[in-house]
Order: C-alpha cells, then structure tokens, then sequence
C-alpha cells in the first residue's frame, strides 16, 4: 500500500463534508447556491448549478452562465524550461478539477495533512460549497515569443497570427502594470471568496515557475451569458450586455466566438478555444453621476429604467436607427449602442463576460472604478479591434472612459479527462 | 421638488387609508393621491389626459407613447402658441415625464404623435390653489439678455484667440521659442474660456485640441494642433529620442492651426440664417460643461503634459462656466434663490483657492502643487459641480 492510498482511505474534511454527509448534504448545498445566486440574480426562476465539471469540449467559465464574482490573474512564467511549464499546467489542471467540485486544492487538504507541514490548501474555504467555480486558462503572445523576439519554449511557429498584442487605442492610459501577461487564469464563482481561494492556491503552485503580473477582483457581472438570467447593471447604472452573445445560440457562438477547424494552420492546437480580450476600463463616476438622465440616455442610446432602446419597446426589442427624432436620430448618432451595434461592425459579436470593479479610491477622492471588461471573441482583428476603434473614433461614451489595463490571450479548448490543459499546444 | 397639496395633519390622517390601497399603487393614474401627478396616453390618434384640470403649482405629466411612432407631449397656453412646457423624442412603448410649474390659468394639452402637425389638442384648466406660482412677465427679458450677453462674450473671447493665436505661430514658426511658450498658456486662455462651444464643431476640435494620448496612430488618425506644438517647444519633457520639429514642419503645423482657428471664428462670428444659437439651457449646459472638463482633464494634468499650464486653463474653464452661469443668474434668482446663492458661494471658493496659486501673471506649474493641493482644488470643483448640475433643470423647469 502505498502512502498516497493511505491517504486516499483516510476520512477526508472535504469543503462539501462539513456541511454535513452524503447525497443529502449535495442536496442541501445545491439549494443554497441556487436560492443566493437566484435572489442576487433579481429573477426567482434561473436555477443555477452549484457545481461545472472542469472537463468537457469547451473550457467551462466562457459559456457559463455568468456567476457574480471574478478573480483574475495574469501571470509571467519565469522559468526557461517547457518542461516545468508543463508540469505546473499538468497540477493546475488536477486542482482545478478538484476545486471547482468544492473539494481543496491539493490532495491532502486544509487539515488532513501532516501537522509539521504547511497545508496544501489554505483554507479560507473550508465550509464553502463550490458556488459554481469556474477556472479558465488563456496563454499570451509573450508566451509564444517575448519582447526581444526569442522563442522562449519552442512554441513560436504554433503562435496563431490572430494572437498579437492589442495595438494602443485613443483614451488608453495604460498602466505597465496591468497590461499583457504570458498565462491568465480566471476564476468566476457566486461567492467572492471561493473565487479568490482558487487564484490564490493556483498562484501559490506556480511560484518558481510563474509570478504574478498583475490581478483584478470584479463583482456584480456585466453581462448575460445565457438566456435564463437577467441583465445586470454597469456603474453607471445602466443595463449591460443587452446583446450578447448568449450559450443557447450555438450558431452565434461557432460564428462568432470559438476557433474554427481551419481558422489558422499555425493556431490548429486551438480550434474549440477562443481568444479572450481583457481591457480594464476606469469610469469617471463622479463626472457621469452629474450629467442629467437625458444626457445619460442619449449617450447610452437606451432608457435608464427599463433598458429599452430610445426609439421604442422593451430592453430586448432591436434598437431602430433609422427613426427621427425632432433633432436628428431618435437614437443620437454618436450613441453607444448605435456604435457598437453588430450593424455597423459587419455582424460581429462577441461574448462577453464583465465585472464591475472598486479598487478603492484615486489620488483625488475619486471611485476608482469601471467595468472590468472581458470579452470572448473568434478572431480579436475582425471581433474586437474594429469595435474599439468605432468607440473611439465616435462614441458618447468615451468621454466618460479611460482604459487603463489590458491583455490579449489564447484559451485553448476543454480538457479532456486525463489531460491537462493546453495539452495540444505542447504535445 | 414636487409640492404636495395636503397639509401635513391631512397626510398623517390618510396614511392608514393610502397603505390599505397599494395594491392599486401602481394602476397609473394618481393613485398616490397627488393631483398634480398626471398620466398621459399618446395613441396614434389619441391623447388621453388622467384629468381635465388641476390645482396651480409644480405639475408632472408621466407621458407614455402606446402608439407606433415617435410622440411629442405640450402643454400651450391660451392662446395655442405659447409653449409652457414640452416633453420631446418619446419612443414607442416608451415613457418620459414633463414637469412643469403652471399658474391658474387656461391651457391646451396637445400630444403630436409623428411630430408633425398641430397635434390632438385638448383645453386644459388650471385651478387657483395655496401654491399659486407667480410667473414673472420679464422672465422672457431675462432669458433674451442673457442669450445676447453670452453670444457677445463667446465672439469677444473667439476674436482674441485669433489674434493672440496669430501672434504665437508667427513667434513659433520665427523660432522665438521663449516667446512662443510663454504666450502659449495665455492664448489658449481665450481657446478654453469657450472651449465647450468650439467643442461643439466635432470637426475643429480633434484637430485643434487632440492630446497625443487621443490619437490613434495603428488606425492612421494624424496628430495635429495645439499640443503637438506644445511637445515641440517643451521637448526635454517628451519621451526619448523625440525628435524636434524642422522649420518646415513648424511651418506647416502652425499654419494648420491658424487655418482651424480662422475656420472656428468665421463660425462663430456667423450671421443671419448661420449664426449659432445660444438658447438658456445650452448656456447653463455650457457652464457645467467646462466645469467637467476641469474635472475630468485640468485637475489631472493631463491636458499640458509637457508645458504642465494646467492651471490657466484651470482658470480659463472657470472664467467661461462664471459668465455662463452669470448671465442666467438673475433668471435663477426668481426660480431657487438658494441654489443662486449656494452657486455663487462655491464658485468665491473655488475661485479663492486657485488664487493661491498665482505666480505674476500667470499660475505655478501643475507640477508644483502638491497632491494635498491638488485634493483641495478637485474638492472645490466636486462641490461646485454637483449644485451646478441642477442648473438647466431648475431654470428651464
């Protein structure tokens, strides 16, 4: 018998045990996290799973239907060998199968392991349920090649050419330090120290191997994945992603947001992924708040309340830009859900998964604050790009915005059991 | 805010009665008791008013368009023409709210389902009440002087750019850079005092005014204007390896300026069918605006990255959001005398602390205020900003 069997027969404290036992005790968790996700989701209907198996055709936390909370890390890998970059992909994986089932992060546990030994999971989530913890892995352009051009572990020619760096747009004021990184890992969940257990125990396996670049808490999601939710609001108080892509519309999302077979020789190891844009947007909160209800709405282009475009309806009837107003478009021109409308991007969409985000304050007193943007897109040059640059060149809402981080990544395809994540680009 | 009509000992005594029907809370019309809360229906070929008349005071008409296309909502006075109050661009299925302060008197209230035509009109009578809203006649006069007053100080303002901007390219392009950079701060004064009128023109402005951080160079977009040359006469603050402009350069740059700014005064000395129009709200809207953008650019010191003379147009957006506010201030005054007095005490304040900062005739470098300083001054323009942004609301209410 070896010692890991030991382990493996000993009565384990898992996260779920302590609630209680057995099928009765995955009942009661379940229930919990259904009623907590369903009264912040404001609707009593959406049933919301407490658990996503890590495993499947689709990494899980891209579809998902979008829990509230979001810890986001983007890390440098300092090693030089592939080798150990591959074995940290290999137990990233095998953690994070196991947390998002609600169980620790290691083998052992928070509080089974030796007493002399630090424990091979922190802890803070002991007594938790899963509350539907998603972990996703992306890889950047800088893994592939760094800045100084080097092909540092043999990837260069898998690079897919749609993966480069995003060129500066008006109004960015990014800061180094929340901007690129060579490996993301995001984590979503209903409970904010759930997400934030995960991120911490995945960081603390890649010390040696991987540093942190930079992080982002966000809560309150700004978007809808799927159509059992409602859509929540931005800090500006205005409902956000009316109009995204959702999980039930599979054309849309072969269309529009996962890598095709044949997209790109060089990025094959990807087909079934998605590329994942990150831009971390400041508002100027203390400026918007000032500015009357009109103003906000015809720079929106929706109502405030419902959320229904300014020529008409309810929040999902389709915006009509054609209709005249006594000025001009009912819906102004320079308005933001005209600018950004697939109709003027030659019908692109993109998934798209926000958080809003308070960091504290600013130098001044001010919220610093905004919407922690993510989006998931097939092809980041026709998907995102032309939809930033629309924005800049015309929107309202720029003035409202400053773009201060962000990072392009490469998510590869779910895992299948048995692999680890990303296993097609290095094998 | 909105009055209410019952004394406060008929309130208490219905609240019992009012918390047994909040089921019908929401039904629509007045069931919160207020009868100067209206509802309107606006069909294609209706306009259905909750009630016929209602006691003189603030009266709200929630106005929902349940026709097909895009409505419009008056109340007129008794002659049909006077607009008292008009609620504009309701989208089907939408709803929008006009409020009003109306006298006893006879009205119309009209829905233009379209926006075309005179509309589907119905006499409407307001009824003496305690509230009774005294509308001054020279009310009118007030808004005309203030309109002819700001159009005068926006040409007066626009007439001194040109100049003072004809002196700094001449400087600029003769390679007087001493000059030229000690006049750049006070010609820019004139650009910044009406700078959210020059804004207006969405075609000058990214060419006269683009920070380097705006522009888009991956998408081809072209960098010109004031800052540019700004760059060019502070290179020791660009980045590394900038390379200084050549005559040539100089010259071309400088004289895209002064063709923009040509352009800019030739709009706005305009006459006749072309003269730009300066109505109340847009001027109170003036004001507010250049106090956002000391807010959102001076207070930073992102506007002057390299010259660091924020603090001029730190000044100059207060000079411009004062005239504005001035010259609708004794039109405020009959409104809310608070507000009217609250707005002038935090712009003394305001105004007190960027005195501190003057430094012969001009101010110290942004750079040379500390970040306790800086705080003061952003907590100023936060507690001017905010009473001022209930400027166009209470004027044109």
């Amino acid at each position: 018998m070896t010692d890991d069997e030991t382990t493996q027969r000993r009565p384990r404290l898992s996260r779920r045990g302590l609630i209680g036992g057995g099928a009765a005790a995955a009942g009661v968790v379940g229930a919990f996290a259904v009623g907590r996700a369903s009264a912040e989701d404001g609707t009593t209907t959406a049933a919301v799973a407490s658990t996503y198996p890590l495993h499947g055709e689709h990494q899980a936390g891209i579809i998902t239907p979008a829990q509230d909370r979001l810890h986001f890390v983007a890390l440098d890998v300092t090693t030089e060998e592939r080798e150990e970059l591959v074995d940290l992909l290999r137990r990233w994986t095998d953690a994070a199968a196991r947390m998002t089932q609600g169980e620790p992060a290691g083998p052992l546990g928070p509080v089974e392991g030796p007493a002399a030994a630090p424990p091979d999971d922190t802890g803070e989530a002991i007594g938790l349920p899963a509350s539907g913890l998603t972990i996703t892995f992306g890889f950047g352009p800088s893994l592939f090649r760094d800045a100084r051009g080097r092909d540092r572990f043999g990837l260069a020619e898998r690079r897919p050419a749609a993966l480069e760096e995003l060129p500066r747009f008006s109004a960015d004021v990014l800061d180094p330090g929340r901007t690129g990184g060579d490996l993301c890992i995001q984590a979503c969940a209903h409970d904010p120290q759930v997400a934030v257990h995960a991120i911490r125990n995945l960081v603390r396996m890649g010390f040696g191997t991987t540093t942190v670049r930079w992080s982002q808490l966000g809560f309150g999601r700004t978007s809808t994945t799927s159509t059992s939710q409602s859509t929540p609001r931005n800090l500006f108080g205005f409902k956000d992603g009316t109009a995204n892509v959702k999980a039930e519309e599979s054309d849309a999302l072969d269309e529009h947001v996962w890598v095709g077979e044949g997209d790109d020789p060089a990025g094959d190891w990807l087909a079934g992924g998605s590329y994942l844009v990150a831009r971390r947007i400041n508002m100027t909160i203390e400026v918007w708040d000032r500015q009357s209800l009109e103003s906000q709405e015809n720079i929106v282009g929706r109502t405030k309340g419902t959320g229904a475009p300014l020529s008409g309806g309810a929040e999902f009837t389709e915006p009509d830009f054609e209709m005249a107003g006594s000025a001009g478009p009912l819906i102004p021109v320079d308005a933001h859900v005209r600018v950004v409308h697939p109709d003027q991007l030659d019908g692109a969409r993109m998934l798209r998964r926000g958080y809003n985000f308070v960091d504290g304050s600013n130098d001044l007193g001010g919220l610093d604050a905004g919407l922690f943007f993510l989006a998931y897109v097939r092809d980041p040059r026709t998907h995102f790009i032309p939809a930033q640059r629309a924005m800049a060149a015309s929107d309202a809402l720029m003035e409202y915005l400053r773009f201060t981080g962000q990072a392009v990544f490469a998510v590869p395809a779910g895992v299948a059991d048995g692999e680890y994540v990303g296993q097609a680009l290095f094998s | 805010m909105r009055k209410t009509l019952l004394a406060p000992a008929a309130v208490l005594a219905l609240l019992p009665a009012l918390a047994a029907c909040t089921d019908n809370a929401d039904s629509g019309d007045s069931a919160d008791g207020d009868v100067r809360a209206l509802t309107v229906a606006s069909g294609d070929d209706a306009c259905e008013v909750s009630a016929g008349s209602a006691p003189a005071g603030t009266l709200t008409f929630d106005v929902t368009n349940t026709g097909s296309d895009v409505t419009e909502f008056y109340l007129l006075g008794e002659d049909g023409l006077r607009i008292v109050g008009e609620v504009e661009n309701i989208g089907p299925n939408l709803t929008k709210t006009l409020t009003v302060n109306a006298p006893e008197g006879d009205y119309f209230t009209a829905c233009k389902p379209g926006m075309v035509g005179e509309g589907i009109r119905t006499g409407f009578a307001v009824t003496a009440s305690d509230d009774d809203v005294e509308v001054s006649a020279s009310d009118q006069e007030l808004i005309d002087t203030a309109e002819a007053n700001y159009r005068a100080y926006v040409q007066d303002q626009s007439a001194q750019l040109l100049e003072k901007t004809q002196e700094f390219v001449d400087l600029y392009e003769a390679g007087d850079d001493d000059e030229a950079r000690a006049l750049y701060p006070v010609a820019r004064t004139n650009w910044e005092r009406i700078e959210t009128v020059a804004e207006s023109f969405g075609d000058l402005d990214p060419k006269m005014d683009a920070r380097e951080a705006d522009v888009d160079f991956a998408a081809g977009e072209k960098w010109t204007g004031w800052h540019l040359i700004e760059k060019d006469l502070w290179p020791e603050d660009a980045e590394k390896g900038y390379q200084p402009l050549t005559a040539r350069q100089r010259v071309t740059y400088a004289d895209d300026l002064m063709a923009n700014t040509t352009d800019l005064n030739d709009r706005i000395q305009a006459t006749g069918a072309d003269a730009l129009e300066y109505p109340i709200d847009a001027i109170a809207n003036g004001s507010i605006g250049l106090l956002e953008e000391v807010a959102n650019g001076k207070i930073t010191g992102e506007e002057e990255a390299w010259s660091h003379t924020d603090l001029w147009d730190f000044q100059a957006n207060v000079d411009g959001a004062r005239v504005a506010y001035e010259g609708v201030q004794e039109l405020l005054e009959t409104k809310d005398p608070e507000l009217a007095t609250e707005l002038t005490e935090k712009f003394d304040a305001l105004q007190a602390l960027l005195d501190e900062q003057r430094e012969g005739d001009g101010f110290v470098l942004y750079t040379d205020l500390t970040q306790d300083e800086v705080r003061e001054l952003s907590a100023a323009v936060d507690a001017l900003a905010e009473p001022l942004s209930q400027l166009t609301a209470t004027l044109t209410a």
